[in-house]
């Protein structure tokens, strides 16, 4: 496996990787919740403390879980961190509690995770395996509250809440409802790959320069 | 009766899993390609989710009184145990079946859509006879959706679309529009 330095793996899953909109891993939350932004939140935060917490463990297990049954000795530590999750999020915040419902439970079968734990925490050291799973659950948070953001202000004219528009605003519906979800996942990557193709030709039009993205 | 049927109906185009709550998208998106394996793969699916609709009634009869707080984790075993054992059994009974399947039916343990049944089938309190209508609504739905997603997918090959467009962004704009199709369904049963 290529060696990365500690920055990379910290920042690698915020953008250039991103789990849901570049590598379309943990597609089902980032659709069911994301009709506000406050929901989108607190799924992004309830995931990224469940990605942080199973990958130190992990990691820190790596030596004394058997490789034979290594798949189902993560999907039980993660099992574990979401009970924890859900438990924690039902006390201080009851409300975000119900608007989620069953998808909290869902986060053990969110597959970013697991990938996270088969793909890096089992192989490396634990500060390493934590920085990874930072910046992983950091993309997270930043996919979820980007499609949530969308939604809402389309859907409802507001931002968290607050209305931006005046009273002549008609909110389009649709966009809180299921159909909602699919087509601004949909036209946000069709606009991320136009952005990524213009990019790709002005970097060839005027020579590899410094805003040529290297890739490994 | 009618309740049943209304718990069947319910599942399978109301709240079709795949396009009005998201769950078991990766099977949606992955195997979406051709009809013949979405049809294998939905009908997988059913299978599965009926046997989990059992066991999640079982466990939530017999032991999750005594612990509720084991909830997710003792489901995620059981189901994980479960598509282990439907592997096995398949391969001893019909080998023909197994190859047909082939990594499709391993790949089921981590469908959300079957833990998702089994915690909504919790949260609403359903019993032994409407769980079993619930699973079998649920997996009839999705395999619904799979086929029709497969179809307008064969379709789309053809057709001439912007090149920004292809690939996953297409797909789930074509989701999107399926779903917004499925809304339709929203009057069947309150009228």
């Amino acid at each position: 496996m290529r060696a990365t330095t500690p920055r990379e793996d910290l920042l690698r899953g915020i953008w250039r990787e991103n789990p849901v909109l570049v590598q379309m891993l943990g597609l089902c939350p980032a659709l069911a919740v994301t009709n506000t932004v406050e929901n989108s939140l607190a799924m992004g935060v309830a995931t990224f403390f469940v990605l942080c917490g199973s990958s130190l463990l992990v990691s820190l297990l790596r030596r004394l879980i058997p490789g034979e049954v290594r798949i189902s000795a993560y999907i039980l530590i993660i099992a574990t961190f979401v009970t924890i999750a859900d438990m924690g999020l039902e006390a201080l915040v009851p409300d975000v509690h119900k608007a989620l419902g069953a998808f909290i439970a869902l986060i053990v079968v969110n597959c970013m995770i697991l990938g996270r734990q088969e793909a890096f925490a089992s192989k490396r050291p634990v500060g390493r395996a934590l920085l990874d799973a930072v910046g992983t659950g950091a993309g997270f948070i930043v996919a979820l509250f980007l499609m949530g953001a969308v939604r809402e202000i389309a859907g409802m004219g507001s931002f968290l809440g607050v209305p931006l528009f005046g009273a002549g605003y008609e909110p389009w519906v649709v966009m809180i409802l299921p159909p909602g979800g699919f087509l601004t996942l949909g036209l946000l990557l069709i606009a991320l790959s136009a952005w990524q193709r213009r990019r790709r030709a002005a970097a060839t039009a005027g020579g590899p320069g410094p805003a040529a993205e290297v890739r490994p | 009766m009618s309740d049943l049927l209304a718990i069947l109906l319910s599942a399978m185009v109301v709240n079709n899993f795949t396009l009005a709550l998201f769950l078991g998208l990766c099977p949606f998106m992955g195997v979406s390609g051709r009809v013949e394996t979405a049809l294998r793969m939905g009908l997988a699916n059913i299978f599965v989710l009926v046997i989990t609709s059992l066991c999640a009634w079982g466990l939530n009869t017999f032991v999750l009184v005594h612990a509720p707080y084991l909830r997710v984790i003792s489901f995620i075993v059981v189901i994980a145990s479960l598509v282990q054992i439907v592997e096995m059994a398949v391969k001893r009974f019909s080998p023909t079946l197994f190859r047909q399947l082939g990594i499709y039916l391993p790949l089921i343990t981590t469908n959300c859509a079957i833990l998702g049944l089994a915690i909504f089938q919790t949260n609403r309190g359903y019993g032994l006879l409407e769980g079993l209508f619930f699973a079998l609504g649920a997996g009839l739905g999705l395999t619904l959706a799979l086929v029709l997603m497969a179809s307008i997918r064969e379709t789309t090959e053809l057709s001439e679309v912007p090149d920004v467009a292809r690939g996953t962004g297409l797909v789930l704009i074509v989701a999107g529009t399926l779903s917004l199709a499925f809304m339709g369904f929203a009057g069947l049963l309150s009228a």
